[in-house]
């Protein structure tokens, strides 16, 4: 019975985020269409006779209504068909499968050092709120947010590669390396990333946790005498863990914007980079389908957090 | 509580209250929008002038914030990158808040069929991820003025969209404006007469967290060599010129980015000195 209303809304979130990667793929796909010139001659280069402009064009369906093209398109995206690179002619699906697990690497190790940091800082934020600590907490994550992850980058780099000589500069790795190699080559980049998300994610707990902290039945526990870091804990933390889990998942998210920088900045050979070097080159087939698999990240991330929201309230669980 | 509820009625008082750090964010940016102004008369060299045979020189007493990679001098091209990094936000902020502010306005006195639809289609926009839709776009149409400058009040106008309708709202279901509807005024009077002058202060906020978003995509997408094109060069641009002075811990890569970065914490301060903390919670999607 309880699940049921629950499941309604699970299903309708998951088909609004459906409908709304949907709507992303024509604009993705619009996208392309602004692109000035037949692409087949951009292929081809200048030199290229009309029959195999004409014959390419016909194998990629330039020929066709735009609307056939994007179905046929996105018939391609489902099955894995994601077609070929302009400039070296790979297959997109493969050059992605090489970059994609490095990617996931670094925003693995991002999540896996950010969450417990911010949680810890904005859980004592909120313990101690309205103290020193909590002012210089609050400061410090409000100037990090507005601060460019370029600077951070280029700050670390200074500071613990070409000063101290403690860390490499860029983040070259072969695979072969032992952990202590692994760590010193990750360092870097993982710390320059959890900067920024750290310091939002122990903003938006602090918020909640805050939040919950006002409500009267927190007030009858500090009136009988409890002290703040019981109350903080065992009342009010239970009942902050889904504006919390909104805010891990959300704030994750933010990922995708640092990672396209740490990655350039780094040398490093992931998903972002190899995106970025494809809008320089301008290998349309490559830029959609990275740019289609960064926003399904992206809304998966955003339904973790619908879903946390949903799971954690009361209200609709127990109806 | 008051910051908290917009709703309640009240006239805009500007510079009241105004904390220590507030009025240190003020004088940041106000200077950094004095230096935009008046680049040319204070910088000592021109844009393109390479004035040393030193290239990354360090801070010297000619050259205060040292030289370049082709030996410019980096004080001189921070002032001048501030007229990009400042012009170019500011135009798209403006565009963003216009657009935001007059839809967000508009959707709330209209209410109805125009509200649901045109609020459903900027929950779209809002879901795609900032600095890829840029990505896109300039991958699409090249990295000219016209386009960063309309990508970014494209990627910032849904957010200023959900804050002016959520004021707006509010506003429109008070009794004044009741009065105005029963009176028989129009749509676009009560727009301009009855809400807007009301919903100040909580867009002012806005704008002002907007702009230091959109600092922080353009000089990213310059840091990556997608945002404004050479000769042209903002501070993101000139860091990511200079990065190969990293290695010799050359002022010319680091200045530019902390330029950068005591814009966005001064606009950022200012706006916690006019009472924009509590607001700046729900504001918060980069």
């Amino acid at each position: 019975m309880r699940n049921k209303v629950v499941m309604r809304l699970i299903g309708a979130r998951i088909g609004a985020n459906v409908l709304l990667l949907l709507a992303i793929s024509l604009l993705v796909f619009l996208g392309t269409e602004l692109l000035p010139g037949n692409v087949a001659e951009i292929v081809l280069g200048q030199g290229a006779t009309l029959e195999a402009v004409a014959g390419l064009s016909a194998a990629m369906h330039l020929n066709q209504p735009a609307a056939l093209r994007y179905l046929i398109w996105l018939g391609g995206l489902v099955s894995g068909n994601l077609g070929q690179s302009l400039v070296n002619g790979d297959s997109v699906a493969a050059l992605i499968a090489s970059r994609l697990p490095n990617s996931l690497l670094l925003a693995g190790l991002t999540a896996l050092v950010s969450v417990p940091a911010a949680l810890a800082l904005g859980i004592t934020a909120a313990i101690w709120r309205g103290t020193l600590y909590d002012r210089v907490v609050s400061v410090v994550t409000i100037a990090s947010v507005s601060v460019p992850e370029f600077l951070v980058a280029t700050l670390a780099v200074l500071i613990f590669a070409v000063r101290l000589h403690w860390l490499p500069a860029l983040a070259y790795f072969d695979g072969t390396d032992s952990l202590s190699g692994l760590i010193r080559v990750f360092a870097l980049p993982v710390a320059t990333l959890s900067f920024a998300i750290v310091a939002q994610m122990a903003r938006m707990t602090r918020a909640a946790l805050v939040n919950t902290l006002e409500s009267s039945y927190v007030e009858m526990a500090v009136l009988k005498g409890t002290p703040p870091a019981r109350v903080v804990l065992w009342h009010a933390l239970p009942n902050a863990v889904g504006p919390i889990a909104n805010a891990i998942a959300l704030s994750l998210s933010f990922l995708l914007g640092g990672i396209i920088i740490v990655e350039t900045i780094f040398d490093y050979p992931g998903l972002a980079r190899l995106m970025v070097d494809a809008v320089s080159t301008r290998d349309m087939p490559l830029i959609q389908a990275c740019a289609m698999l960064f926003c399904t990240f992206y809304l998966l991330l955003v339904l973790f957090a619908d879903i946390a929201a949903i799971l954690s309230n009361p209200r609709l669980r127990l109806r | 509580m008051n910051e908290a509820a917009p709703a309640t009625h009240r006239r805009v008082r500007l510079g009241v209250h105004l904390s220590l750090a507030g009025l240190f964010g003020t004088i940041v940016v106000g200077g950094w929008i004095l230096v935009a102004l008046a680049a040319p008369a204070l910088a000592q060299h021109g844009e393109a002038q390479i004035v040393s045979g030193t290239v990354f020189g360090p801070m010297s007493r000619r050259f205060p914030l040292g030289t370049d990679y082709l030996g410019r001098d980096v004080l001189s091209l921070i002032l001048y990158g501030a007229r990009y990094t400042i012009g170019l936000a500011l135009a798209a902020t403006a565009l963003a808040a216009l657009c935001g502010i007059t839809l967000g306005t508009l959707a709330a006195a209209s209410g109805g069929a125009f509200d649901g639809v045109l609020s459903r289609s900027m929950d779209t926009l809002i879901s795609l991820p900032g600095l890829m839709f840029a990505l896109v776009m300039v991958a699409a149409l090249g990295a000219s003025v016209p386009v960063l400058v309309g990508t970014a009040a494209v990627i910032y106008t849904p957010g200023a969209f959900r804050i002016a309708r959520s004021v707006a709202v509010d506003i429109n279901a008070m009794e004044f404006v009741l009065v105005a509807r029963a009176r028989g005024e129009k749509t676009h009077t009560i727009m301009i007469e009855e809400i807007l002058p009301n919903m100040v202060l909580p867009v002012l906020t806005d704008f002002g967290l907007r702009f230091v978003f959109i600092v922080l995509l353009l000089s990213s997408l310059s840091f990556l060599g997608l945002g404004i094109q050479p000769p042209a060069a903002d501070w993101g641009s000139l860091v990511r010129e200079n990065i190969q002075g990293l290695g010799y811990g050359a002022p010319a890569v680091i200045m530019p980015a902390v330029a950068i970065a005591t814009l966005t914490i001064g606009v950022n301060l200012m706006i916690d000195g006019f009472g924009g903390r509590r607001r700046r919670l729900f504001a918060d999607e980069r």
